[in-house]
């Protein structure tokens, strides 16, 4: 029987999937806007200024404090522009924007070879000096999710191949393209943390990549593919966890404290290159997709423009109503076409004015079609009275701060509530209201 | 350009509100073609009054009270079409319009519109009728096919082969005698998943046991009386049905418990909708136990703290 855990809804995925079959191909821009806060934590600060000349993987924003990652220079060419702009959640971020000389310069690297022979204590500082962050859009330093608090111990690493978003595909195709690469960063982590275990979770609708995984696992030191059912959110960390090892992240705390830690497949694969070939992140595999002529796989180049991006898939097929980073399930919303992509997008789908049209909210019919669906055991409809009107601590006894803001509830709720909107405003004000209560004492 | 900016998730399911009723009145539809058959055209006035008074209800409700119109989302059309098979083919118009109004204004507006009555107002009607006007709501059965019956015998003491049972050949309310079309509308429900099996299954399983238990055959309990129709459309009515699975099954077994003790002790022949009724009220009880687990929450570190 194929794993898999309770509640979790099917968000259409075979039909949204166009790209599963397209190969990789390269995207080069003529310009790239590199943002410094690609990663959870302080933005990185930029040491380059406009004028200068920059080769591909030079270090162009230095880490800030304890979760600060590098930013490299994705293109060679010269800087022509250091400045502020509004991003994703409308705050003012750095950023450096590169001409690209199309030379592909690159910075001097430094190898350290193979991942079975590579001395453990190397690995974490590689991957910081690398910029990993978590490339399925989580965008958590993986570097410090690698240090393992003393008194912890991890006895599992699993790479998280469901990608059980819709619309990306973007996984699927590093896997059957590169498996080995996906098997190297997994065997790096565990011999960072001298783990003997690896699991590679992967859906069922991936056939290709399960066989190209189960391949590239063959020979290799204790690692090995566990299919799952396809239903969201099978990729989440904490379902991922409960389906391949049994266990469960207590409420408010991380997967180490069961034992685990969990990696994207496109994380392990970033770290190959960074041990490997000593390559930083310059580079993603991004799922292009919805209402553009020609949806792709592009592996494109950190910082590149989404026009030019939508340019290279034939443009829009129609006006767009919207556009959003990553799946369709946790996207996040473009203002415009003008932003770049960052290290963690995985894709870029674009709505009709149709598809883009907000469903109005109408009164719960108490279908329990919500309860049903929540993965983690909660109440959706009940916190959503309270969320409603501003009863914070209210909704926190009901553990809104459980919710992992996956999206099901809302997406099956009959009667249309925005369910996970509340859930995220509800657990940002209680998140305020605790900070606020810590920095009075 | 001009892009909508919203909070994820970017897609909803198929189902809406709307899309669920009208899955429920497709359901019924077979039911009502063969009240029609067997009682003929006093059936599909009785059915059609009461569908046409509980949406005027509904509008007029809305209006005056300044709310929002939603008779669009179809619910008392459900709420008429349920009312409208659960009482003999003879009942009269005005005890329809009075039911359907009381469904629609009483039970369910007066407690704040759809999602927060916890009675199921066709059932309640019902209630309301059979207290008021007994003789109306238990007899008036002898006309279309069964014009030439002697009697109107009970629809429980028949004494029916399972044949006539399931084809609907013996007498009882407009839509709840035939167990085929009944068993249609199931499968229309389960098919589109509008509802889950569980609660039916649970419903009939439980009545069956018991039954069985004090001596009636399981079958003939099954498939008498009003308890195929009030296991597939009346206790699973969304709104007046618990909300957690573990509550879910509660709510089922008492159901059938509560139906199948009726029968035996009682002196109404027909307990569905007394059980369903009781149910209701018992069912936000259930969802009070804690019996639910909480992702992250083990025995030791109990929820809530
Ligand atoms: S968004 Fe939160 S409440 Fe809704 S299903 Fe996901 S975890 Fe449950
Ligand atoms: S899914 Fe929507 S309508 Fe159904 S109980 Fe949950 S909030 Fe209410």
């Amino acid at each position: 029987m194929k794993a898999t855990f309770r509640g979790g809804v099917h968000p259409a995925h075979g039909s949204k999937r166009p790209t599963q079959a397209l190969a990789t191909r390269d995207f080069v821009s003529d310009t790239v806007q590199i943002v410094m806060n690609m990663n959870i934590g302080a933005p990185s600060k930029p040491c380059v200024k406009k004028g200068d000349h920059v080769k591909v993987g030079q270090v162009i924003g230095e880490p800030v404090g304890f979760l600060g990652l590098p930013v490299h220079a994705s293109v060679s060419g010269e800087v022509v522009a250091v400045d502020a702009i509004p991003y994703l959640t409308g705050d003012m971020v750095q950023s450096v924007t590169i001409k690209n000389d199309f030379q592909d310069e690159w910075e001097e690297l430094h190898p350290l070879g193979n991942v079975e022979k590579v001395d453990p204590a190397q690995i974490i500082p590689a991957i910081k000096a690398a910029g990993i962050c978590g490339m399925g859009g989580a965008s958590f330093p993986t570097h410090v999710k690698l240090t393992i608090a003393p008194g912890k111990k991890c006895e599992y690493v699993l790479a998280n191949g469901a990608e059980c978003e819709t619309h990306i595909t973007c996984d699927d195709r590093l896997m059957q393209e590169n498996a080995t690469r996906v098997v190297d960063g997994l065997r790096a982590v565990m011999r960072a943390l001298n783990v003997s275990q690896g699991i590679i979770g992967i859906e069922d609708n991936k056939p290709a990549a399960i066989a190209a995984m189960q391949k590239a696992c063959q020979g290799r030191h204790g690692v090995r593919v566990q299919v799952m059912k396809t239903k969201y959110p099978q990729g989440g960390e904490k379902q991922l966890i409960k389906v391949l090892t049994g266990r469960e992240v207590p409420s408010g705390g991380l997967p180490i404290d069961c034992g685990c830690v969990v990696v994207n497949v496109g994380t392990c694969a970033a770290i190959a290159d960074a041990i490997i070939d000593g390559k930083p992140v310059i580079d993603r595999i991004c799922t292009v997709t919805g209402a553009v002529r020609s949806p792709a796989n592009l592996r494109l180049r950190i910082g590149t423009i989404t026009e030019d991006i939508i340019g290279e898939c034939g443009g829009y097929s129609t006006d767009p109503g919207k556009i959003f980073f990553g799946g369709a399930m946790t996207g996040m919303c473009l203002p415009n076409d003008q932003l770049p992509m960052a290290k963690s997008t995985n894709g870029i789908v674009v709505f009709t004015k149709e598809e883009a049209v907000s469903a109005e909210e109408s009164p719960c019919i108490r279908c329990s079609k919500c309860v049903d669906a929540c993965p983690i055991g909660l109440n959706p409809y009940d916190m959503k009275i309270f969320a409603d009107a501003e009863k914070w601590d209210v909704c926190k006894k009901k553990h809104v701060m459980d919710c992992m803001l996956c999206g099901a509830c809302a997406f099956i709720c009959p009667a249309r509530r925005w369910l996970t909107p509340s859930f995220k405003i509800a657990k940002q004000k209680i998140a305020e209201q605790a900070k606020k209560e810590a920095a009075a004492k | 350009m001009s892009l909508i900016l919203s909070s994820a998730p970017h897609v909803r399911s198929k189902a809406n509100t709307q899309r669920l009723m009208l899955n429920v009145i497709i359901a019924l539809l077979p039911s009502l073609a063969a009240g029609i058959y067997y009682f003929g055209w006093r059936a599909a006035l009785v059915v059609g009054v009461s569908v046409a008074s509980a949406v005027a209800a509904e509008f007029i409700w809305q209006k005056l009270s300044r709310q929002k119109v939603r008779v669009y989302d179809l619910s008392a059309v459900v709420t008429g079409l349920l009312l409208g098979l659960i009482v003999p083919p003879s009942a009269p118009w005005w005890m329809m319009i009075i039911g359907s109004f009381f469904a629609i204004m009483v039970v369910k507006q007066l407690f704040g519109g759809i999602g927060d009555n916890f009675l199921n107002p066709a059932l309640a009607a019902r209630a309301l009728l059979l207290a008021s006007w007994p003789a109306l709501m238990t007899s008036g059965y002898n006309i279309g096919k069964f014009a030439d019956a002697t009697s109107s015998a009970t629809p429980l003491l028949a004494g029916a082969s399972y044949m006539d049972l399931l084809l609907g050949n013996v007498t009882g309310a407009i839509g709840e005698t035939c167990k085929i079309a009944i068993l249609l509308g199931f499968i229309w429900l389960l098919v589109t998943r509008t509802i889950r099996f569980e609660i039916p299954a649970a419903i009939l399983g439980t009545a069956a046991l018991l039954g069985w238990a004090l001596g009636y055959d399981p079958l003939t309990t099954v498939l008498s009386g009003g308890l195929l129709f009030g296991a597939v459309f009346m206790a699973t009515d969304y709104v007046t049905t618990p909300m957690r699975w573990e509550a879910r099954a509660l709510y089922a077994v008492g159901v059938g418990i509560i139906v199948v003790l009726i029968r035996k002790f009682g002196s109404y022949p027909e307990g569905v909708t007394y059980a369903i009724l009781l149910m209701n009220i018992a069912g936000p009880l259930f969802d009070r136990i804690p019996m639910h687990r909480i992702y992250g929450y083990t025995k030791a570190k109990k929820e809530g703290k």
